[in-house]
């Protein structure tokens, strides 16, 4: 890591966008706490995807990913390295940093702890899911854009999972079923992903 | 023994070349000349499989490389148009980390041997993105001393270079050549070899 910048874009632009919406509802406790948990994992969402397009991007660019693909490792271990390197460096940040932010909304102190269980779960399933569109979208112009409208959709059970969790334990209901349906979305990707993505690498490079 | 058969590549719809067959033996070395845009990356992505010909197959001592997936590319060494080089990272961390992703067990100090074969050693401890294109091209090159693999295919070796790193690279084939090694290279030049070269003209 020698970049140092980079995961602290992702970071920042989490807690500005999470900033802004107290900013713009105005100070209404009762609001804020209710659209808190949507708000957050949406910030989340978008800041995990800022840095999907540097995750194959500058790999192509130098090379890299031609020599990767063809070392006598597996493609798919290389893979599974790297979006773990990404998730430490674009999602881990995140669920460390929102019990900060979640205080700005007046969140009370078990349900931040049920959003950083969320995050942490869902965060992972984020990078997972937006590797196999950074890898379709490798050497396509205005690869940034695609990879939101590819990876966009995909996100929509996570984000309904992992928000739902938090607004349940918010309601005074349990967040077990939610939070259990994101594990499930988590080993579903952990499964798939890396192979999707090692497909989609060496159909981008042929 | 490298063996293409009746290679078709296409590029859109336009045919770069048909029914290309070829075989390279043990200590021979394959030089591919052509015109700018005939095909001779594209051959070599072909050869190295990360491109797939229209037409045609190419086996690696009888098997279709293909099927030998890893084990071919375990003796393959691939030297494209980029330099495969992190900036951020010392000619020597690059080198390294190149090493184990090809499972070779490099020490520090075979890494700086195989650096100053092409001079490179004085500049180890810059990051990469300092260094000059050609140096880059040096340190790329250098790779090749470190991991000994049976195949090289190298993309146009000579860009870059001077006439110095150049016979450096010449003396490095001929010494791969004479352990059994093959070679196939694309370059716009006749890359001085002691050894026995065939060239093969795309048109």
């Amino acid at each position: 890591m020698r970049r140092r910048s980079e995961p602290l874009f992702t970071l920042g632009f989490f807690v500005v966008v999470a900033s802004l919406f107290p900013l713009g509802l105005g100070p209404e406790p009762e609001l804020l706490r209710r659209i808190a948990p949507g708000v957050l994992w949406v910030a989340a969402l978008l800041a995990s995807m800022l840095a999907l397009g540097r995750l194959f991007g500058a790999d192509y660019e130098d090379g890299t990913l031609e020599q990767l693909a063809l070392a006598p490792a597996p493609l798919v271990l290389a893979v599974g390295a790297k979006i773990v390197a990404h998730w430490l460096v674009s999602g881990l940040p995140l669920v460390l940093v929102s019990p900060l932010l979640a205080l700005q909304y007046g969140l009370p102190g078990d349900v931040i702890a049920h959003l950083m269980l969320s995050l942490l779960i869902g965060t992972p399933v984020l990078s997972l899911i937006g590797a196999i569109a950074a890898a379709l979208t490798i050497g396509v112009r205005g690869a940034g854009v695609l990879v939101a409208l590819l990876a966009l959709p995909l996100y929509v059970p996570t984000l309904v999972f992992g928000a739902g969790a938090v607004d349940a334990r918010l309601a005074g209901l349990s967040a077990a079923p939610n939070l259990a349906l994101l594990g499930a979305c988590l080993a579903l990707a952990v499964l798939f992903a890396p192979l999707a993505t090692a497909a989609a690498i060496r159909i981008s490079l042929e | 023994m490298l063996d293409a058969t009746d290679l078709e590549c296409l590029r859109g719809t336009r045919r770069l070349f048909a029914g290309l067959s070829f075989q390279v033996a043990p200590g021979e070395c394959l030089q591919v000349q052509g015109s700018n845009g005939s095909g001779k990356t594209s051959l070599l992505r072909i050869l190295c499989g990360i491109a797939r010909p229209e037409r045609g197959a190419v086996r690696w001592n009888g098997e279709p490389i293909g099927a030998l997936g890893e084990s071919f590319r375990a003796e393959l060494a691939f030297c494209g148009h980029a330099n495969a080089l992190k900036e951020e990272l010392t000619p020597v961390e690059n080198l390294l980390a190149c090493a184990s992703l090809y499972g070779v067990r490099a020490a520090a100090d075979a890494v700086r041997t195989a650096l100053d074969a092409f001079r490179v050693l004085p500049l180890e401890a810059l990051p990469v993105r300092a260094l000059s294109q050609g140096q880059k091209r040096r340190v790329a090159l250098a790779r090749l001393a470190l991991c000994r693999h049976r195949l090289w295919l190298l993309d146009e070796p000579l860009a870059a270079l001077d006439a110095d790193a150049a016979e450096t690279l010449a003396r490095l084939v001929d010494a791969h050549l004479a352990q059994n090694g093959i070679c196939v290279l694309t370059s716009h030049q006749p890359v001085a070899l002691r050894a026995r070269a065939r060239s093969l003209a795309l048109s």
